[in-house]
């Protein structure tokens, strides 16, 4: 049985997500589904665009605040969402291809990506890690 | 976690978790908190965070800690630190995304009695007018030349471009302008975001409200502020907007080379830092002045906003329809001050979040009309409850750095609010208690309500007994508008 991709824990003033993946890229596609999610996007019925992009750190905690951020920012400028990913990582470089989607609005406001307590974690199950999203 | 046992009692109202609580300690924590908020404290991860924070490199004397403190991400919010110049550090993540998140009280001559029919009015005037929610572009669109000039001029260019007056600088923390900003040391996506957002309010906790003075405790320093008691006040809470989380975020991911390059090991990444003379150091200070000198001016066109609501609302319905600004407070900010550190005078970075500077009477850089009354603290409470007007004390310079509280401090998280409370029923119940509301979202309103806080009185009283702030005034709301 695949674990739960995301899930919501609690925090006192943030968001907190706990992510699992089997493979680092599925850790990275669920961390951007359940941070999407967290945003509560009306989608517009329109068709879906083909976006890809490149990216890499000093490691794989910074590849994933990167990752995320950089999907926070197309989504407050370009006002989009994605879906369909298809993510490869060497080292701490990451190659990504999704769909984008036009969206009408977002429910909720993510200000920043935090580094607090991250830590991916690799064991018998695939790859685990909790990030804090400041609100 | 830590335990109560963990901490020793000082008085009735101040706690301490000695070095010895932990090795890497470089200062103890000192705890503002009554039996009661202490065991709040206790019941998230804020006090590990506020141990984690001591040990970061440069700091003196003590990490304090306010009596609305709360589990952040790195540093707790409720939390003071002062680093040495030149050799402490300068830490992104320890002033936080919302770079001079405060709040800007404005007073009124307007008798609530006399203007509560229009109440309903107003509320949807400055709705209307201030623009707040998500996404929501602001009401001044600006080129990257003229945002440069907002990073470089603070709150001086919104009175440059018709949206304040010379008193309203003159009340606001440093006179609106931090020095030092240099849009160099800002990304482009920064700017990106920050062209199109001067004049919002934004989400989340940040609100507009419309207050009656409730009951004055300081008649003299009320005065000053021109307070009085069943008169209509004003408050502004909110930040930088995008543009000073985009340069937080930017400079906690540079910081994760700096402290391998500086050698500076952390228990936790976020708290990220540089020495405050290296080259890191001040490029994040000049490019948080920057974001600091935005929110000042966000502030100030959001006040103007509101300024021109009151006038189309009770323009030729009431005699005075003005605001007048009392003061513009940071909660989210590095300042460098002089304190006194081991009976020496000791330049140091003051990193506050979720912490306002209170400065007592007699200093420097107060406005000349609050000089010898100390510096006006603005202590929002939740929606629907309280919010207080208070000023700094001699006290708070020996005992926190010149700094107070910022808030109640939320005890619930937020899925748990909505799960507990239907926006629509909370509005409902704001709305019985005379409370006009205003909100883009009702599960963001589920999300801040009343009992999702601590008791603001408390935190008040602990703050006032403590000695390290003075009862001025208390405010009660009677119109909330949300993003």
């Amino acid at each position: 049985m695949h674990p739960t991709p995301y899930e919501e824990i609690e925090h006192t003033a943030d968001w907190a997500l706990r992510v699992r993946g089997v493979t680092l890229e599925s850790l990275f596609e669920h961390a951007a589904q359940g941070m999407l999610s967290l945003l509560e996007p009306g989608y517009l019925d329109s068709s879906p665009t083909g976006r890809s992009l490149e990216l890499s750190a000093i490691d794989l905690e910074t590849l994933l605040v990167s990752w995320l951020e950089e999907l926070l920012f197309l989504i407050e400028t370009e006002k989009i969402g994605f879906q369909n990913y298809a993510i490869r990582i060497e080292g701490t470089s990451l190659e990504a291809s999704f769909e984008s989607v036009p969206i009408e609005s977002i429910k909720k406001d993510i200000k920043a990506v935090t580094y607090n307590e991250l830590e991916i974690v690799h064991d018998q199950e695939g790859y685990r890690t909790t990030i804090v999203f400041d609100v | 976690m830590v335990e109560k046992s963990d901490l020793i009692r000082i008085d009735d109202y101040r706690w301490e978790i000695p070095t010895s609580y932990r090795d890497d300690m470089r200062v103890p924590v000192q705890i503002f908190a009554s039996d009661a908020l202490i065991d709040q404290a206790l019941d998230d991860k804020s006090m590990q965070q506020a141990v984690n924070a001591s040990t970061l490199p440069g700091l003196v004397e003590r990490v304090v800690v306010m009596p609305d403190v709360h589990q952040g991400y790195g540093f707790p919010i409720g939390g003071v630190a002062a680093s040495r110049y030149p050799d402490g550090i300068i830490s992104p993540g320890a002033i936080g995304y919302d770079i001079n998140c405060g709040v800007r009280l404005l007073a009124s001559r307007i008798a609530f009695e006399e203007a509560r029919q229009w109440m309903d009015d107003l509320a949807s005037a400055l709705y209307a007018n201030c623009p707040s929610g998500v996404g929501v572009g602001g009401s001044v669109r600006l080129t990257v030349k003229q945002l440069e000039k907002v990073c470089r001029e603070g709150a001086e260019w919104a009175l440059n471009n018709g949206y304040a007056r010379r008193e309203d600088l003159e009340r606001t923390e440093e006179q609106g302008r931090i020095d030092g900003g240099q849009p160099g040391k800002v990304s482009t996506r920064a700017k990106q975001r920050g062209k199109e957002q001067l004049g919002t309010l934004g989400a989340g906790n940040h609100f507009i409200e419309v207050d009656v003075v409730d009951k004055i405790f300081n008649p003299e320093a009320a005065e000053a502020m021109r307070l009085q008691e069943g008169m209509l006040a004003l408050q502004i809470h909110c930040g930088s907007r995008g543009f000073g989380h985009q340069i937080c975020s930017d400079y906690v991911k540079d910081f994760q080379s700096a402290v391998k390059k500086y050698g500076i090991t952390l228990p936790d990444r976020e708290l990220v830092c540089a020495p405050l003379d290296s080259p890191e150091g001040k490029d994040y200070l000049s490019a948080m002045a920057c974001a600091a000198n935005f929110a000042f001016c966000n502030r100030q066109v959001l006040a103007h906003h509101a300024r021109r609501s009151f006038e189309q609302v009770l323009a030729g319905k009431v005699p005075d329809w003005d605001l007048t600004q009392v003061y513009d407070i940071a909660h989210n900010m590095g300042k460098m001050e002089d304190h006194q550190v081991g009976g020496e005078t000791v330049r140091v970075c003051v990193h506050r979040k979720g912490a306002t500077r209170a400065f007592g009477p007699g200093f420097e850089g107060l406005p000349e009309t609050y000089r010898p009354l100390g510096q006006p603290v603005l202590v929002p409470g939740s929606m629907g409850t309280a919010s207080w007007v208070l000023t700094g004390t001699q006290r708070s310079m020996e005992q926190s750095f010149g700094s107070s509280c910022h808030g109640a401090g939320r005890v619930m998280s937020r899925s748990q609010a909505k799960r507990e409370v239907w926006g629509q029923d909370l509005r409902e119940q704001l709305e019985e208690q005379g409370i006009a509301i205003r909100a883009g979202s009702m599960p963001g309103l589920a999300e801040e309500a009343p009992k999702a806080y601590k008791d603001v009185d408390e935190v008040i009283e602990v703050v006032t007994n403590a000695g390290i702030a003075e009862k001025v005034a208390r405010l009660r709301p009677v119109a909330v508008i949300k993003g």
